[in-house]
């Protein structure tokens, strides 16, 4: 059965649309068919973070409003087979997103993809309200700072009562991904530490991702980092996220890059 | 600078930002309505009974309706027994 997910944050700017690409990647590369969704109307980005800007025809407002079918607007990913993309569109206005249309259209992607992932805008209004109506799971990505906490705690807070899974008294599934993570600076006490963040927020950790260049030279080349650069420390993160969002069992690890191989271990407990 | 900033700034400044973040959230929360109170009886109520009988997670259906004079709890349970199935459902 099709699992719809949402990559949401409140704050602009901490990892949403880089965690949608490599999560999306990871699973289809472990053979899940995958469709990542682009809700950023007005400010795509999704399209670019996956290298597919120029083969963007019809986007997902082309599709609500009836110009296109589904099956015109997806696009396929030209290095893993099973993974789509649907873009948002960048010149139209996000009151065209309509929750019927959008409801209509994940309804349909249910019946084609094993997961559905919809990379919310930042903020709290009607974009980032319909990535997260029609969504199972919900990845918050948090960074270990305070007004990141903040917005998280604020997002939470809506998973729990403005989509419809709430609303029908059914469980949403909520994840923490700690992104752009410097255990150095973790260490000398100048960045919130994990506990702290995971104590704070109170939902079970999916991922540490560790700040690194890695991550900006896969945006430069449009591949995510699972594809791009599968065993740099950012990959395998991402990678044991994807995982784990599957249901397995992976030990919790903050890879890191400076001596190569070496674990830095940080909790035992699986998320 | 007082001896206070010294150690703030040998200890680094995130635990600062932890208890501050700890005393602005208790009070949002509040604030907003008791934020995921849904969500809270539902894991509980679910805890309580899974000592006892074999539930699913996604068998569970807890549902607030908040009115003027009176707000409902409606809990629905699809219960494991060795026989099949039973639901239980409970409306207060
Ligand atoms: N782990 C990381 N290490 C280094 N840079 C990162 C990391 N994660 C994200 N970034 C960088 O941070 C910037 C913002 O990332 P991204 O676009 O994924 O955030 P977003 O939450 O989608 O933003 P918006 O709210 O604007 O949609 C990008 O330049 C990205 O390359
Ligand atoms: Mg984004």
């Amino acid at each position: 059965m099709a699992k719809v997910l949402v990559v949401t944050s409140g704050k602009g700017g901490v990892g949403k649309t880089t965690s949608t690409a490599a999560l999306g990647a990871a699973l289809a590369q472990s053979g899940q068919s995958v469709v990542v969704i682009d809700f950023d109307v007005g400010l795509r980005n999704l399209d670019l973070v996956l290298g597919a800007e120029r083969r963007v025809v019809y986007d997902l407002i082309n599709v609500v409003q009836g110009e296109a079918k589904l099956s015109q607007a997806l696009i396929r990913d030209k290095r893993v087979e099973t993974l789509s993309l649907l873009a948002a569109s960048q010149t139209r206005d996000k009151d065209a997103l309509t929750e019927e249309g959008v409801g209509r259209i994940i309804a349909e992607l249910r019946e084609k993809f094993d997961w559905v992932i919809c990379d919310s805008p930042a903020g709290i209004e009607r974009g980032a309200a319909l990535a997260m109506r029609f969504a199972d799971v919900a990845v918050v990505v948090t960074n270990p700072e305070v007004s990141s906490v903040r917005d998280s705690d604020r997002i939470i807070g809506l998973l729990d009562s403005k989509t419809l899974r709430a609303e029908n008294g059914e469980r949403m599934e909520k994840h923490l991904l700690i992104t752009r993570f410097d255990p150095a600076r973790e260490m000398r006490g100048e960045m919130l530490k994990t506990e702290d963040v995971l104590e704070i927020l109170s939902i079970p950790l999916l991922g540490v991702i560790p700040e690194s260049e890695e991550v900006l030279r896969a945006s430069n080349v449009g591949s995510p980092v699972t594809l791009n650069a599968p065993t740099s420390a950012p990959g395998r993160a991402y990678m044991d996220a994807a995982k784990r969002l599957k249901g397995e069992v992976v030990a919790m690890t903050v890879p890191t890059e400076r001596r190569a191989g070496l674990f830095s271990k940080i909790f035992r407990r699986a998320a | 600078m007082n001896l206070l900033s010294f150690f703030q700034r040998r200890r680094g400044s995130a635990p600062i930002a932890r208890d501050r973040l700890q005393m602005l959230l208790a009070h949002e929360r509040a604030a907003l309505g008791q934020r995921d109170l849904v969500a809270v009886l539902r894991e509980e109520i679910l805890a309580v009974i899974a000592k006892h009988v074999r539930v699913d997670q996604d068998k569970v259906r807890v549902k607030m309706d908040r009115r003027n004079a009176i707000s409902t709890l409606e809990v629905d349970i699809e219960i494991e027994t060795g026989t099949g199935q039973t639901r239980l459902a409970l409306a207060g």
